[in-house]
């Protein structure tokens, strides 16, 4: 933040004595991120305890993949879908990675006019990625809606071990919800950013306090985040 | 690919003169946002599209064994590693918030290799137990 001052270290400094002593060095200008805004680095922090969120999710698939005697039913062959009278493996998967890497282009492409206050080109980029996003969150639910038909459920499917659909249930979804909330966001910042709050210093609805082109950046953040996921869940559980 | 992201670095601008001076004078800026080529970023979004196609097509070929998961696993790697370095700026950030994001995940490997060993021990029993066919 600009109101920020950088601490000059290697001076002690005087503190008071006792607890009061703790809160201050906790709470004072003290500050490892030299350059980086706090809201920036709280995001890459959250995006790190994700991070391991999902490091469980998938952890947790491995292990029971690997300690199953039932043979794991063949991604492969799961999710193909029949096109024009012959089955194409894993195409609606392959569709899905395609648009939710699109999406991040569009996305990166956003925070950068953002910072060139292209207000125009940053909206219309940022909507498109919600576009992409919500169709991204379509096809899975389309997935979703095929794999139930066939009787794929979190306690047992057709093909082998019952783990495979509590496995897909729980990353997917988690993944899906990820999107959903990402969608949401993009819509509300490329909201404000059409509206022109970065430059008129219009405050939030929620904080009141005044959001700056930043903003952008920090929910591209999240969102690449979410791609990012993406492809750990795309080599590991579809491809492996 | 090298190329590209030289060239990204190379006209990455700082903005506004009190970060030059910063920089020139070998501190940290106070406030910095990178601006880069959009061509950049069309770059890394082919290259995107590259290695997923390329992770595609090894299970529409068919590759099995070793061979499928070394390359599952150099395709996935590629890919996280463009999305974090240039997407997410990463590649621009001070080396203080690069490795407190970064080195954290690389411990979730020690997690990996607790639950191999506990998987194994599962696997073991229930085949002793059960016997060897489901």
């Amino acid at each position: 933040m600009a109101d920020t001052t950088v601490t000059h270290t290697g001076q002690a400094q005087a503190r008071p004595a006792g607890l009061q002593g703790v809160a201050a060095d906790w709470s004072s200008d003290q500050r490892a991120f030299k350059n980086v805004s706090w809201g920036k680095a709280m995001m890459w922090i959250f995006l790190l305890s994700d991070t391991f969120v999902f490091g469980c999710f998938l952890l947790s698939y491995m292990t029971a993949r690997m300690s199953t005697r039932v043979p794991w039913p063949n991604p492969s062959e799961v999710f193909a879908l029949h096109i024009g009278g012959s089955n194409i493996p894993l195409i609606l998967i392959a569709i899905m990675t395609f648009v939710l890497i699109s999406s991040s282009g569009t996305m990166a492409m956003a925070v950068n006019f953002g910072y060139r206050h292209d207000r125009r080109k940053t909206a219309i980029l940022m909507l498109l990625t919600a576009a992409l996003g919500a169709t991204f969150v379509g096809m899975q639910a389309f997935e979703w809606t095929k794999l139930i038909s066939e009787g794929v459920r979190p306690w047992g499917n057709p093909w082998g071990a019952a783990q495979f659909g509590s496995s897909f249930f729980m990353i997917t979804g988690f993944h899906g919800t990820h999107v959903t909330f990402g969608v949401i966001f993009l819509i509300i910042v490329a909201r404000k950013v059409w509206r022109g709050d970065y430059e008129t210093g219009r405050p939030g609805f929620f904080t009141s306090r005044r959001g700056r082109y930043e903003h952008v950046e920090i929910m591209g953040l999240y969102w690449h985040f979410v791609d990012l996921v993406w492809v750990f869940i795309f080599a590991f559980f579809y491809l492996w | 690919m090298a190329e590209a992201t030289a060239n990204g670095l190379g006209q990455h601008t700082l903005h506004g003169t009190q970060a030059h001076d910063a920089a020139a004078a070998g501190i940290a800026p106070a406030e910095v946002h990178q601006e880069h080529p959009i061509r950049l970023y069309l770059v890394v979004w082919a290259w995107l599209f590259i290695l997923s196609a390329c992770s595609y097509l090894v299970d529409y070929v068919g590759l099995h064994g070793y061979l499928r998961w070394s390359l599952i696993l150099i395709f996935m790697m590629l890919k996280a590693g463009l999305i974090v370095a240039v997407f997410m700026h990463m590649a621009w950030e001070r080396l203080a918030l690069t490795y407190a994001i970064i080195l954290p995940p690389i411990l979730v490997l020690v997690f990996v290799a607790m639950m191999v060993f506990e998987s194994e021990y599962t696997l073991l029993t229930r085949t002793l137990f059960f016997g060897t066919e489901p």
